[in-house]
């Protein structure tokens, strides 16, 4: 009898034990993190790769806990990250149901594109899959498509306080304002754009003439004709929200031929050009990089950090789509550990509605898009080439988050139309 | 006045660089019957040996003028090899097959060297935009145009002709518009149709390939452009009459001309000018402007 008591006690340590290891075990059951980028196409080199680098990066330091305040944890909740890379640039809907449904992953961070946010976000939510996104800057991904969101989020600002910035920049700069041209890709990114930019103008106050405005198709990479009609339609102005293969091929065909020297030309994704083109960036141009990112980033020990790592990493400096990245990795995990230590994807997400959190570009806040978008600042300024070669801003002026973007409830379309009710600017 | 010198420049600078991208295309399809969707491939190759090639002659060191031969050399060197491997290696294996079944062929010949463009040069940008600001620009009018612009013009007239007088004046051209007329009764006439056929992709690729070389100094070569320039080259020589290289001119002044006036009158229009003519043009010669009548074979 004695005996029976001892190997029943032995038994009940040994259960006792093994459900100790199977807690310990899951509890460092890897984070599942499926990561669509582009790795193919135009825009791989300019965003993709950026990205792609920097989830790396965030990632490994995130793992071995490295990452400075407030982001010491390992992992996220003490389980180590696992990321998979997919392409964006292959059937997006196709891709991310094999991410969620094969795959298992617990959240979806990543997509550029407008057009693949569009197809992607109701998937998102019939799936119920915990899905960041990290770009695309489409206002109509909350404002239309999915205006009860769940598991959606997006991290990094709309559009709408790249255009209405700016529109803010060009009039507080006293520039000229009296012929105005644009020159956007024809899609949901750049039809937005042109137009909040455009009635934004309108809406300051501004009595512009419209004198020109160019679609071309996306990737089209030839725009000798849409050249031509922007220098002969004589604008002393030049909106773009061209990005990646587009955009430098923009610059490379219109600033031998002056358009550069003749117009003030405003490009809002322009900060991305400076890693392989600071030398061929006209001088005087007004570049924006989509929100507090890389040259307009605040001196926070976290950007420091950051910026650091990545051109001791990669030997070069972190453009905008890296800093977004970051953004989103570290939005998922302030969420996660704010949902609790056990958090399932359903917890995590439900913690992410209207969170504030650290990233490298400061505090984000998810404050509209009933707490799914994100918004921040915008900032914009003039590029000059450093005297060291490297490329430098100059005549900088930012705005706050609550001046650029629309209050929770409300589209930016209407909110521009009636004049930026709410704005906080000062 | 200066939005029509605008147009009239635009619209032949567009139509020299459709007719670069789509010459090639048409004369593989004339003498050879090969519909070659691998053609934008051959593109961009050409565009890539190009930036790697002047990025390798740059950081030597070497005058700038001379660009314009290295250029020259990858063409013809590149244009030719990529050419006769691709025909020696892959198509005479596979000549007399049905036309479907050589589209579906080149087409998956285009997706492998798609992803072998992406092995070799990776997916990053590459640039090689030195030659395109060399001549710098000349006012035309109050407009200033590049130099270089206009130097495609010339290349494509100087192309257009040269293959003109090769096809009719030389005993290889009348070989091949044999060849064109009727491939059995010139093989059994003694016409060494294997060579004919060799040539004619080899010199169909170079064409491709003299496009993308042109081209690179204009754009940021990247993953993907040879997907846009098949497209736009099909409907040219489509609009031309498929294996008609003075369908293949016309056909590119027409598509030209058409998307130039649209981004200068109605870019909202811009994206399918070109296929609102293709679709006006076959809705009225259903086999295009300059297409050859066949004679029926009984």
């Amino acid at each position: 009898m004695k005996y029976l008591g001892k190997m029943l006690a032995a038994a009940a340590s040994a259960a006792v034990l093994v459900g100790g290891i199977a807690t310990a075990e899951q509890e460092k059951k890897p984070l599942k993190i499926g990561i669509p980028v582009f790795l193919s196409g135009a825009a791989a080199g300019p965003f993709g790769l950026p990205e792609r680098k920097a989830a790396e990066l965030v990632i490994d330091a995130l793992n071995a806990g490295k990452v400075p305040a407030p982001y010491t944890k390992i992992g996220v909740n003490g389980r180590k990250i696992a990321p998979t890379f997919v392409d964006e640039a292959a059937d997006a809907p196709t891709e991310y149901r094999a991410l969620v449904e094969r795959e298992k992953v617990e959240v979806v961070v990543g997509y550029t594109s407008s057009g693949k946010c569009k197809a992607i976000a109701p998937l998102a939510e019939e799936l119920k899959a915990f899905t960041v996104f990290i770009d695309c800057g489409t206002p109509q991904i909350f404002e239309e498509i999915v205006t009860k969101p769940k598991f959606l989020f997006r991290t990094g600002p709309t559009a709408t306080p790249d255009n209405v910035g700016a529109a803010r920049y060009l009039v507080d700069s006293g520039i000229d304002l009296s012929r105005v041209a644009g020159i956007n890709q024809n899609y949901a990114w750049g039809q937005d754009s042109w137009r909040d930019f455009s009635t934004s103008l309108a809406a300051l106050g501004v009595k512009s003439k419209i004198v020109d405005k160019q679609f071309p198709k996306i990737f089209a990479g030839e725009y000798g004709a849409e050249v031509s009609s922007l220098l002969t339609s004589t604008p002393t102005v030049v909106h773009t929200s061209f990005w990646g293969g587009d955009l430098e091929a923009f610059v490379l065909q219109s600033a031998p031929r002056g358009l550069f020297a003749r117009t003030r030309v405003v490009m809002t994704t322009g900060e991305a050009l400076f890693p392989r083109l600071a030398k061929d960036i006209p001088e005087g141009a007004i570049v924006g990089a989509r929100g507090p990112f890389s040259i307009f980033a605040p001196d926070t020990e976290l950007a420091r950090w950051f910026a650091k790592a990545y051109e001791e990493k990669y030997g070069e400096s972190p453009t905008y789509p890296a800093w977004k990245m970051a953004q989103a990795l570290f939005g998922v995990k302030a969420a996660y550990e704010a949902a609790g230590v056990d958090a399932t994807p359903e917890e995590a997400a439900a913690a992410l509605v209207g969170l504030e959190f650290e990233a490298p570009a400061g505090i984000v806040k998810m404050a509209i898009g009933n707490g799914h978008q994100a918004i921040q600042s915008i900032a914009y300024g003039v590029y000059k080439l450093g005297a060291d070669g490297k490329p430098t801003v100059e005549k900088v002026r930012t705005y706050k988050a609550e001046c650029v973007n629309p209050p929770n409830g409300m589209t930016s379309a209407k909110w521009i139309a009636a004049g930026f009710p709410g704005a906080k600017c000062k | 006045m200066l939005k029509t010198i605008a147009i009239l420049l635009d619209g032949l600078n567009y139509s020299a660089w459709l007719f670069l991208v789509a010459v090639g295309l048409t004369l593989i399809y004339g003498v050879m019957r090969i519909l070659n969707i691998a053609h934008g491939a051959f593109y961009a190759i050409g565009a890539y040996s190009c930036a790697t090639a002047l990025g390798l002659y740059y950081s030597a060191g070497l005058p700038e003028a001379g660009a314009f031969l290295v250029m020259a050399l990858v063409a013809v060197v590149v244009g030719m090899l990529v050419g006769l491997a691709i025909e020696r290696g892959v198509l005479r294996h596979l000549y007399g097959q049905d036309e479907v079944l050589m589209v579906l062929i080149t087409y998956a010949l285009f997706l492998i060297l798609e992803d072998s463009v992406k092995l070799i040069w990776g997916v990053e940008s590459y640039f090689a935009f030195k030659p395109y600001a060399y001549f710098g620009f000349i006012d035309v009018g109050g407009l200033p145009y590049q130099v270089y612009d206009l130097l495609m013009v010339g290349l494509a007239v100087v192309l257009g002709v040269g293959l003109w007088i090769w096809l009719t004046r030389t005993r290889t051209g009348r070989l091949m518009t044999a060849v064109v007329a009727d491939r059995e009764i010139s093989a059994a006439m003694g016409v060494n149709v294997t060579f004919i056929f060799a040539t004619t992709f080899a010199v169909g690729t170079a064409l491709a390939v003299v496009g993308g070389v042109a081209t690179a100094p204009k754009i940021a070569v990247t993953p993907g452009i040879g997907v846009e320039v098949i497209i736009l080259a099909f409907a040219v020589v489509v609009i031309g009459g498929l294996g008609s290289i003075p369908g293949a001119a016309i056909g590119a002044l027409f598509a030209g001309y058409a998307r130039a006036a649209s981004v200068h009158l109605a870019p909202e229009f811009e994206l399918f000018a070109i296929y609102a003519v293709m679709a006006l043009v076959l809705a009225i010669r259903p086999h295009g402007l300059f297409a050859r009548t066949d004679g029926r074979k009984i």
